[in-house]
């Protein structure tokens, strides 16, 4: 079975595709740090970093749709999360609704901490997904081990990636395979068939494990992983987070003022 | 002729108990091309693995006149280039370069070395251009000849692959079976495909429940109707 690539628009050539890794990370953190710390009374701030995203994301020429589209997956979770916080903030009353038995408020407080956590998630996962839709997988676990993660993490990042579509289809394997003699039966029944695929899936993958560990330990792997170091930092690279940094400090500064 | 691997009286069973290997013997020598045919569950992968240290065996492997024991087991795995059954298992780095680089890396290659062999060994196997691929984003037949590739980086005195061809369309197997016969190495092979056999090992070796029962010219074993029949490696005749 054949997979869409989990980074789909990596390899185009637009001036971000062409960044060292390493700047992407770190501007893309340093740009989700300001956006967390910017109080969401400062409106303009928002529409500012709005502004930016959506030009750099114009300028990788990744599609903007399907952009959007991804950064949507996102959003139940938030709203998940932050939902019920307009109605248990304490404050001035902006709507009072009675649902049967219930009397609920809705405070302007309460909505704008919902309306925080919504503005600063999105933003921070716009700039992530143009992080990763600009960057190869692979270079981005260069990227970070460049950066001194821990070489464990890496490690771990980078056999999730290979093995997470051979996984894919063995479970869809498994399912085909449960479908084609499923002969109906109860819910209980199919509960468990359910629980010994997830056990068989379990088994199967720690014997992969084994085996990949057998082919590593065959190629004269030690426990010692090593790598090619090529730092290529060129001047774009520098020009880029001087750039985006001048950008934030002067919203941050700016905001500060007013 | 020089012995490349000398396996002595070997037996092995894992732990739950299956005996998987018993009194296993035999020698490899210098540039020849052994094929190492049986029928399923007789032992084949389990004999392959005690070749370069992978599962222990208390001295009974030689190496090139050394016993593989603990101490030399990276020397050992560098002489030894072994090519496992499923190419999913043998390629887990993100890129083709890094899977191949992985051996050589580990060899305590430096830079210039890692991309020069590189280059040599994915020219070996007809896959140059393919340093920055995705090993995920393959065809089996190419995940094949890259797994061979991955091997062949590290510069090893045999080759020792395990069913080569097991799953390929026609076309994509005699392919491979070509490249290998263009290797000017020692190989030993795994497998039940006669063709493969006939096409490219001079002699053969029998494997069967964990016990070598044929050893010699493969002209005259896969000529032995009675022996391929009797190890499950031919159409059971119908009795009369
Ligand atoms: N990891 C394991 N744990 C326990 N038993 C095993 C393990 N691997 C193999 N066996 C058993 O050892 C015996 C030999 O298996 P082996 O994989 O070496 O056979 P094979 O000749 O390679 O077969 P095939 O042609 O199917 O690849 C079989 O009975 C098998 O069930
Ligand atoms: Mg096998």
């Amino acid at each position: 079975m054949k997979h869409s690539f989990l980074d789909q628009y990596s390899q185009g050539n637009s001036l971000i595709h062409r960044l060292d890794p390493r700047t992407k990370l770190i501007t893309t953190l340093f740009f989700i740090l300001v956006v967390v710390l910017t109080p969401i009374s400062r409106w303009q701030a928002f529409a500012l970093y709005f502004v930016l995203v959506a030009t750099l994301i114009i300028i990788s020429r990744v599609p903007p749709l399907y952009v959007l589209r991804r950064s949507l997956a996102i959003i139940p979770f938030v709203v998940l999360i932050a939902i019920f916080i307009p109605f248990f903030k304490e404050g001035e009353v902006a709507g009072s609704y009675n649902i049967w038995m219930w009397q609920v408020t809705v405070t302007y407080s309460g909505l704008q901490v919902f309306l925080n956590i919504l503005a600063k998630a999105w933003l921070s996962i716009l700039s992530l997904i143009l992080l990763t839709a600009t960057t190869r997988f692979s270079h981005l676990l260069k990227g970070l081990e460049q950066l001194r993660l821990p070489r464990v993490m890496v490690m771990i990042l980078s056999f999730m990636y290979r093995y997470i579509f051979v996984l894919v289809d063995e479970v869809m394997r498994m399912k085909q395979a449960r479908d084609s003699r499923n002969l109906g039966g109860g819910r209980l029944r199919q509960l468990r068939t359910v629980g010994n695929m997830i056990g068989t899936l379990f088994i199967r993958s720690y014997e992969r494990g084994e085996r990949v560990y057998a082919a590593m330990m065959a190629r004269g792997f030690d426990g010692q992983a090593r790598t090619l170091e090529k730092p290529s930092f060129s001047q774009r690279d520098a020009l880029f987070a001087l750039t985006l940094g001048l950008v934030l400090i002067l919203v941050v500064v700016a905001n500060l003022w007013y | 002729m020089e012995e490349i691997i000398r396996v002595d009286n070997l037996s092995f069973g894992y732990p739950d108990g299956q005996p998987a290997l018993s009194g296993v013997s035999l020698v490899v020598h210098r540039g020849e091309t052994i094929a190492l045919i049986g029928p399923n569950g007789a032992g084949k992968s389990t004999l392959l693995l005690h070749f370069n240290g992978i599962l222990h065996s208390d001295g009974v492997v030689r190496v090139l006149g050394k016993a593989v024991n603990e101490k030399n087991l990276k020397w050992v795995r560098g002489k030894v280039g072994l090519v496992f059954q499923n190419p999913d298992d043998q390629l887990f780095s993100p890129t083709v370069f890094d899977d191949i680089a992985f051996g050589p890396l580990n060899m305590g290659y430096d830079e210039a070395q890692v991309r020069e062999v590189v280059a040599k060994a994915l020219g070996w196997v007809g896959m140059g251009g393919y340093e920055k691929r995705s090993p995920h984003h393959l065809s089996l037949g190419e995940k094949k000849r890259i797994a061979i590739a991955t091997v062949l980086a590290m510069n090893p005195e045999v080759l020792v692959i395990d069913e080569p061809t097991s799953n390929l369309d026609p076309g994509s197997k005699w392919s491979l079976i070509e490249l290998l016969k263009g290797l000017a190495i020692t190989k030993v092979i795994a497998s039940h495909d006669l063709e493969l056999v006939q096409a490219l090992c001079p002699r053969a070796i029998i494997l069967d429940r964990g016990e070598v029962v044929a050893d010699g010219a493969t002209s005259q074993i896969l000529a032995d109707e009675r022996l391929l029949a009797a190890h499950g490696l031919a159409r059971n005749k119908p009795a009369g």
